[in-house]
């Protein structure tokens, strides 16, 4: 049974830890897309699952966001990483089980996983 | 859309749009009518009249002047198709309710799906707005209420992991209650 004094202990534990995070102001974003077209495609899973990932491997730095339509509906599940100082990623046709490698590769190792973007999708 | 978990999702991304700052959703069961009501009420800017209908034509909306798009018609189909409505009614600076009737029994009719999995995403990735989320079956229901859980965290976001884990438990654990630990064909 989940109790509120369970969520006391999270909210204690989390304010002495919280300090930890300020002032970090190089952090990734991960953006994915959750307009009509991306939710369709399966977008919830992917937002879900960059989430767990990120929560997972406790990355600090790292943002995980939604936004609407990206404009290429045909390719959603569409997913942007923003890395201070290096051009924007995006991936495509993402699905929940690519998405430990994208954190593995390019979050975490900075190698971009280029199977999945955009542009090896297109060339095809 | 597979699931009308989904179509929740993309309406109350519509709220999330329209500026509200506290969105309801309603999800009631009622088994012995065979009967699904979902809702979707928000404090947003709403709409005119005339956009009102607008939004539920598929063809009529553009993109540039658009306020939901494909969204609302996609789910009044998935309610039509069942025999059921959506009905949409809305005012300028007051916000907009969202209210759709399902038949569970027709052979149309698309599962509910992962509403928790719904709950959640909305919650934790909208730390800035309140939800009310109510989830019933017959004369059982569980609310939750994240501006009650906001005022025990203090400060503490909603998307903390942990405390989104904690969110994710609860609203398990209480939809079992409710559904008393048998699944509910169709749902």
């Amino acid at each position: 049974m989940k109790t509120l004094e369970e969520l006391m202990a999270i909210r204690d534990k989390a304010k002495a830890n919280m300090t930890d995070r300020d002032g970090n102001g190089d952090s990734i974003r991960i953006v994915v897309g959750m307009a009509t077209c991306g939710i369709a495609a399966g977008a919830r899973p992917v937002l879900n699952a960059f989430v767990e990932e990120v929560a997972k491997r406790n990355l600090k730095n790292v943002t995980v966001a939604q936004t609407g339509c990206i404009g290429m509906c045909q390719y959603e599940p569409i997913v942007e990483v923003f890395e201070p100082g290096k051009e924007k990623v995006t991936y495509v046709k993402m699905n929940a089980e690519k998405v430990p490698k994208v954190v593995a590769d390019h979050i975490v190792n900075g190698n971009p996983v280029f199977d999945y973007t955009v542009g090896a999708i297109v060339k095809d | 859309m597979r699931e009308l978990s989904l179509n929740v999702l993309d309406v109350a991304q519509n709220s999330i749009s329209a500026g509200a700052s506290l969105i309801e959703i309603e999800i009631l069961r009622d088994t012995a009518e065979h009967k699904l009501f979902i809702g979707i009420y928000d404090n947003g800017c709403g709409m005119t009249e005339e956009q009102t209908r607008q939004v539920m034509d598929p063809f009529f909306t553009t993109r540039t002047t658009r306020k939901v798009g494909m969204g609302i018609p996609l789910f009044k189909l998935a309610a039509e198709q069942t025999g059921g409505s959506l009905e949409i009614e809305s005012e300028v600076g007051k916000g907009t309710r969202v209210k759709t009737v399902f038949n569970t029994d027709s052979i149309d009719f698309t599962p509910l799906g992962d509403i928790n999995s719904t709950i959640i995403t909305l919650i934790t990735m909208n730390t800035d707005r309140d939800f009310i989320y109510t989830f019933g079956i017959d004369n059982k229901k569980f609310i939750l209420s994240t501006s009650e859980l906001k005022s025990i965290l203090g400060g503490v976001p909603l998307s903390e992991p942990e405390v989104a884990a904690w969110i994710k438990d609860y609203i398990e654990e209480q939809t079992e209650n409710i559904c008393g630990g048998v699944i509910i064909e169709n749902t």
